[in-house]
């Protein structure tokens, strides 16, 4: 293996002062709240109190703020993230399908309304050896009860959309290697 | 920067399994603080209250669930596609011979947000996460000359859903 640069990577490449703010970027309170908040919210009575301290600004308006980041989907919730396998979930089967473009979309959206499918996106194919363009997690107490919910999906698009499923796979998780979640500005 | 890297890099060697199982309380604690934790100036009185708990307890449990890593996070989830940056799904087909290697230099990098081991000839599944959109494709080259392996960049061109309640 190469050597590594841990330095060279560990930095965002951002600029100390962007003098032309775009709308798409990052607003500066945003910016000191993510900053803030990146190892969690403060564990006191407080905490948007805490918090306001930390980026000096005041509490009502920090609350206020937050309330537009979580209306404009900036922020999608605010609350615990358990980990999975904690909680029972010790089967995390990521399934990949590959699906005819033509009807691609209607049957992402029929396999994310799936009660157990806790994500569904649509995603490039990486031909020759990747021809999979929808990808659904299934998150299970068992392996055998994640495949049981994948084979309730062919049998719906054998059902709903013959013919559209040209081949899929299940990858399941071998281990959480790092769960951080967003670092930004390190 | 060093601190949080170390921290990360600690993380990473620790691995990341709970030290133990929650119980019924924590579970409840789970279910109920998954999403829509109050922007009151009290908000663990009120989750407190709701529950029928006292705020003290609320508090040390949440505390006690990240010490033992029953929780993962605990505080505001960012969409920050919604604010200007980018999150996209990456893979690698990492020889079993430098796995430890390999682990190690990927999760090195801040933008690496989550990364999972999966059976698969691509057996390394990570989340990059940039403050710009352009910031993807230079961390994955990052990536490509730390490990000498390629990175395929798998982008979501469509969310269909997204749901990241479980029950517990």
């Amino acid at each position: 293996m190469p050597k590594r640069r841990p330095k060279a990577a560990a930095a965002i490449a951002m600029p100390a002062a962007d003098p032309v703010p775009d709308a798409a970027s990052l607003d500066e309170l945003d910016r000191r709240i993510v900053l803030a908040t990146q190892d969690g919210l403060p564990l006191v009575a407080r905490p948007y109190a805490a918090l306001a301290e930390q980026i000096g600004c005041d509490e009502a308006a920090l609350r206020e703020h937050l309330a537009r980041m979580l209306e404009s989907g900036r922020i999608r919730r605010i609350g615990v993230v358990p980990n999975h396998y904690a909680i029972g979930y010790t089967a995390n089967g990521m399934s990949v399908w590959n699906i005819d473009d033509a009807v691609i979309d209607a049957v992402g959206e029929r396999v994310g309304a799936l009660e157990f499918v806790t994500h569904c996106y649509r995603r490039p194919r990486h031909l020759p050896d990747w021809p999979y363009n929808l990808f659904a997690m299934v998150h299970a107490a068992s392996r055998d009860a994640a495949l049981v919910r994948v084979a309730e999906i062919v049998a719906l698009l054998e059902r709903e959309f013959r013919g559209a499923c040209k081949g899929r796979d299940v990858l399941f998780s071998a281990g959480i290697l790092k769960k951080t979640g967003l670092r930004i500005g390190v | 920067m060093s601190e949080r890297l170390d921290a990360g890099a600690a993380r990473g060697r620790r691995g990341v399994a709970a030290a133990r199982e929650p119980d019924a309380l924590d579970r409840r604690l789970i279910n109920a603080l998954q999403g829509g934790f109050p922007l009151s100036a009290t908000p663990f009185a009120d989750v407190a209250a709701t529950l029928g708990l006292d705020e003290a307890e609320v508090i040390a449990r949440i505390r006690a669930m990240l010490d033992d890593r029953v929780l993962t996070r605990f505080g505001p989830m960012f969409q920050i596609e919604r604010m200007g940056g980018a999150f996209c799904l990456a893979a690698m087909a990492v020889p079993e011979a430098e796995w430890g290697a390999v682990v190690e230099a990927v999760n090195a990098f801040a933008e690496v947000a989550h990364n999972y081991r999966r059976e698969h000839r691509l057996n390394m599944w990570f989340v990059l996460a940039t403050e710009r959109p352009e910031g993807i494709a230079d961390v994955a080259r990052r990536i490509e000359a730390a490990t000498g392996l390629p990175v395929r960049l798998f982008p979501k061109e469509r969310e269909y859903f997204v749901e990241m309640k479980l029950e517990a």
